[in-house]
C-alpha cells in the first residue's frame, strides 16, 4: 500500500486510497456524492465479515437508498428489497438458513419512517440477525427531504426552516427503542466523520456480528453518515456538522451489549 | 394413503405440506385464519417454520425472504390483507422470487385483486380457482409446482365454502414433472468467490457481471408471463358440447350452477358450463370454442360483474353474453349472500333463457 505524505496537502490522496483492495468488495469506485459517509460504512462493513472468515455463509438484505448499491459491490450473496422491509425479509432468510449469518442495511429512512414496525417486530421476536442502519437524517436518495431521524432544527426540502417539533415531531431514537427489548441482544451507535469514530464503529459492527455467530438475539447498529448534498452544505463540513448536530440528538456509544460477546472481542 | 373428511384448510395444509412448504407466515383474518392457525401447528411438526407475522406486510416479505433463499414458502390473506400484499408480490414478480399466495378470499369480490393486481409493473400473476375442497388439495400443491416452473409468485384462490367445508380427500404427494435447479437462491456460499449471486427486480448485478438492468429484466418477464398465458390456461366444461346456452362461472360458485345445469337438462334444456380454472391466464381460447356454438353465454359470479370481462375479451359476439352474477353479501359481511343458492341461479338462468326467445 502506498504511504500517504502528511507534510504535503492532500492532492492525490484519493488516488492513493482508491488502490488499497477493500476485501469483498468488487470495486473501490462508487457512485455515490463526494464527502459521503456510506462509502465508508460499507467498507469496514466488508472488512469485518472478511475478518471473522464468514464471507462463504453470509446473505445481505439491502432496502431503498444511496447505500443500495453495497448488493452490488459487495462480493457476497444479496438481496435487494422493498423500503422499509429489510428485516422482515432477512428473517425469513434466516430461518430456513439458520446457519447463514444474515444481514440487512438500510438508511434512517427506510428503517425509521417506511420500516418502523419491521425492526422493532424482528427485535422483539429476537430473530438472529444483524441490522445496520446508515442514519445521515435525510432522505438523500430523493434529494433531501425530511425522514423520521432528522434532528430538531435541520433543513431539509420537505422542513426548509428547520425541523420543528410542533409541526415535525421529533427524531425517533430506533436504538433506544431496542435496548428495551429482550430479544435484542447488542445495540450500538457509532459514526465515520473520523478516524476515531470509523475505529470505533468497526468494532461496534464485528460485535454485532459476534452476537449474531453467538445465536444471541437481534444485534443492531446505527451508523451516522455524513451527506452534505442532502444537508446542502460544503463536502468539507460534513464530518464537523455530524459532530457538533447530530450526535447532540443520536449520541455515539455501545447501548446494550452481552458480556462474553464484549470480552471475546479485542 | 387413504381418504380423509378433512375440513378445507387442513387439506390445504396437508397439501402444501406434501407438496414441500415449510415456510408460512400470515396475520389472521377471516376466512384466511383456519389456514394460518392449521399451518402454525403443523409446520414446526415437519420442521418447517409458521410465523406469527405483526400484519400483511411483514408476513409477504418473510415469505419473500424464504423464497429467496430456496424454501418453498406461502402465505395468504383475505381481501384487504391481500391488497396489503400488492407491492410485494409485484416485487416478487419483477424479481423472479417464486411463492405460494393462499387467498381465502371473502366470497368472489377479489377476482379482480388476483387477475389484475394492484402492484407495480408488467407483471401478472397464475391464479388458481378450485371449485372444492377436493380440487384445493390439488391446487395447493400445482401453485408450488406452477410459481417454482416460472418462478413466479402464484395465487390461490379460496374462500369460506374452500376453507370451512368438509370433504373426504386424499392428499398425496403429486408429481407435476422437473423442475430446474434454484441454482439462483441465496445461500451464502458463493461470498469472496466473484461470484456472488443478487436478487433484484432491476437486475442490475453486481459490478463485475452485470445483470440485465431493469430495461431488460422487465422485458424478460413480461415475455415469460406471455409464455404462461400461452401455455398454462386451464378449465372445464360441463355438458357444453351441444350447448345452446353456456354458464361461466369460477371458483365455488361453479359447483352451485353445474347443480342447476344438471337439473336443466333433465328438464330438456341444452346448457352446459365452462369453468375457468385458471382465473390467469384465463382459458379465453377454449371459452372462445365452447362458446361458438352456444346462443347465449351466462355470465355467473358473484360480484358486480369481474370474471365478465375477462369473457367480453373472449368471445368476439359480445351480444352473446349477459351477466347473470351480482353483489350479495350476508350479515357479517364475510360471506356470500342470498343469489349463491340453485333456486336464484336457476331463476336467473331460466328468465335470460326466455328474454332471448
Amino acid at each position: 500500500m502506498a504511504v500517504i505524505p502528511t507534510d504535503l496537502p492532500p492532492t492525490t490522496a484519493h488516488v492513493q486510497i482508491a488502490t488499497a483492495r477493500v476485501p469483498l468488495q468488487l470495486s473501490n469506485d462508487h457512485h455515490l456524492c463526494a464527502g459521503c459517509g456510506h462509502p465508508v460504512a460499507q467498507r469496514l462493513i466488508l472488512e469485518v465479515i472478511a475478518e471473522l472468515g464468514i464471507a462463504n455463509r453470509t446473505i445481505v438484505t439491502a432496502g431503498h437508498g444511496c447505500y443500495t448499491g453495497i448488493v452490488s459491490y459487495a462480493d457476497i450473496d444479496a438481496v435487494q428489497v422493498l423500503h422499509g422491509r429489510a428485516p422482515a425479509v432477512s428473517t425469513g432468510i434466516k430461518r430456513v438458513r439458520p446457519d447463514a449469518v444474515v444481514f440487512s442495511v438500510q438508511g434512517d429512512g427506510d428503517m425509521v419512517s417506511e420500516g418502523l414496525h419491521e425492526i422493532l417486530h424482528a427485535g422483539a421476536r429476537g430473530e438472529k440477525i444483524t441490522c445496520i442502519m446508515l442514519n445521515n437524517g435525510v432522505f438523500a436518495d430523493t434529494g433531501g427531504q425530511m425522514t423520521g431521524a432528522t434532528v430538531l432544527g435541520q433543513r431539509t426540502k420537505t422542513s426548509l426552516e428547520g425541523r420543528d417539533a410542533e409541526l415535525h415531531g421529533y427524531p425517533i431514537p430506533v436504538g433506544d427503542l431496542l435496548t428495551q427489548l429482550p430479544g435484542v441482544a447488542y445495540v450500538a451507535r457509532g459514526a465515520v466523520n473520523n478516524a476515531g469514530s470509523i475505529a470505533q464503529t468497526k468494532k461496534f459492527v464485528r460485535r454485532a456480528f459476534q452476537t449474531q455467530l453467538a445465536g444471541a438475539g437481534l444485534s443492531f447498529v446505527e451508523i451516522l453518515t455524513m451527506c452534505p448534498t442532502g444537508w446542502f452544505m460544503p463536502t468539507a463540513e460534513g464530518p464537523s456538522y455530524l459532530a457538533e448536530t447530530i450526535e447532540d440528538t443520536f449520541p455515539i456509544g455501545q447501548l446494550k451489549a452481552m458480556a462474553d460477546v464484549i470480552a471475546g472481542d479485542d | 394413503m387413504v381418504a380423509q373428511l378433512l375440513q378445507g384448510a387442513d387439506a390445504i395444509t396437508e397439501a402444501a405440506i406434501a407438496a414441500g412448504c415449510r415456510f408460512f407466515a400470515g396475520y389472521p383474518m377471516l376466512p384466511f385464519t383456519d389456514l394460518l392457525e392449521r399451518m402454525s401447528r403443523r409446520l414446526p411438526q415437519v420442521g418447517g417454520v409458521c410465523m406469527n407475522a405483526a400484519s400483511e406486510l411483514e408476513a409477504v416479505n418473510m415469505t419473500l425472504g424464504a423464497a429467496a433463499a430456496g424454501a418453498r414458502a406461502g402465505t395468504g390473506s383475505t381481501g384487504q390483507g391481500v391488497a396489503l400484499m400488492q407491492e410485494a408480490v409485484a416485487e416478487a414478480a419483477q424479481a423472479e422470487i417464486p411463492f405460494v399466495v393462499f387467498t381465502m378470499a371473502r366470497g368472489q369480490q377479489d377476482y379482480f385483486q388476483c387477475t389484475r393486481g394492484g402492484g407495480w409493473g408488467d407483471y401478472r400473476t397464475i391464479t388458481l380457482a378450485p371449485r372444492d375442497v377436493v380440487e384445493a388439495a390439488e391446487h395447493a400443491q400445482l401453485a408450488f409446482h406452477l410459481a417454482d416452473l416460472y418462478r413466479s409468485p402464484t395465487i390461490f384462490y379460496g374462500d369460506y365454502l374452500i376453507a370451512d367445508t368438509n370433504m373426504s380427500v386424499e392428499v398425496v404427494a403429486r408429481d407435476y414433472g422437473e423442475l430446474p435447479a434454484k441454482d439462483w437462491a441465496v445461500d451464502g456460499s458463493r461470498g469472496g468467490t466473484g461470484k456472488s449471486r443478487l436478487i433484484w427486480s432491476w437486475d442490475m448485478g453486481k459490478v463485475n457481471n452485470r445483470g440485465r438492468q431493469p430495461d431488460g429484466q422487465w422485458r424478460k418477464v413480461a415475455a415469460k408471463f406471455e409464455e404462461i398465458a400461452a401455455a398454462e390456461q386451464r378449465h372445464e366444461t360441463f355438458m357444453a358440447d351441444d350447448a345452446e346456452y353456456l354458464v361461466v362461472s369460477w371458483g365455488t360458485s361453479a359447483a352451485f350452477v353445474d347443480y342447476v345445469v344438471e337439473e336443466l337438462r333433465a328438464e330438456g334444456v341444452r346448457i352446459g358450463s365452462f369453468r375457468p380454472i385458471t382465473l390467469w391466464p384465463f382459458p379465453e381460447k377454449a371459452l372462445e370454442e365452447a362458446a361458438a356454438k352456444a346462443k347465449k353465454v351466462l355470465v355467473y359470479e358473484v360480484n358486480a360483474g369481474q370474471m365478465l370481462e375477462d369473457v367480453r375479451l373472449s368471445i368476439s359476439d359480445r351480444s352473446k353474453i349477459q351477466f347473470i352474477g351480482g353483489v350479495s353479501v350476508d350479515y357479517s359481511g364475510m360471506r356470500q349472500g342470498d343469489i349463491l343458492e340453485a333456486a336464484p341461479i336457476r331463476e336467473r338462468i331460466r328468465q335470460a333463457i326466455a328474454e332471448g326467445d
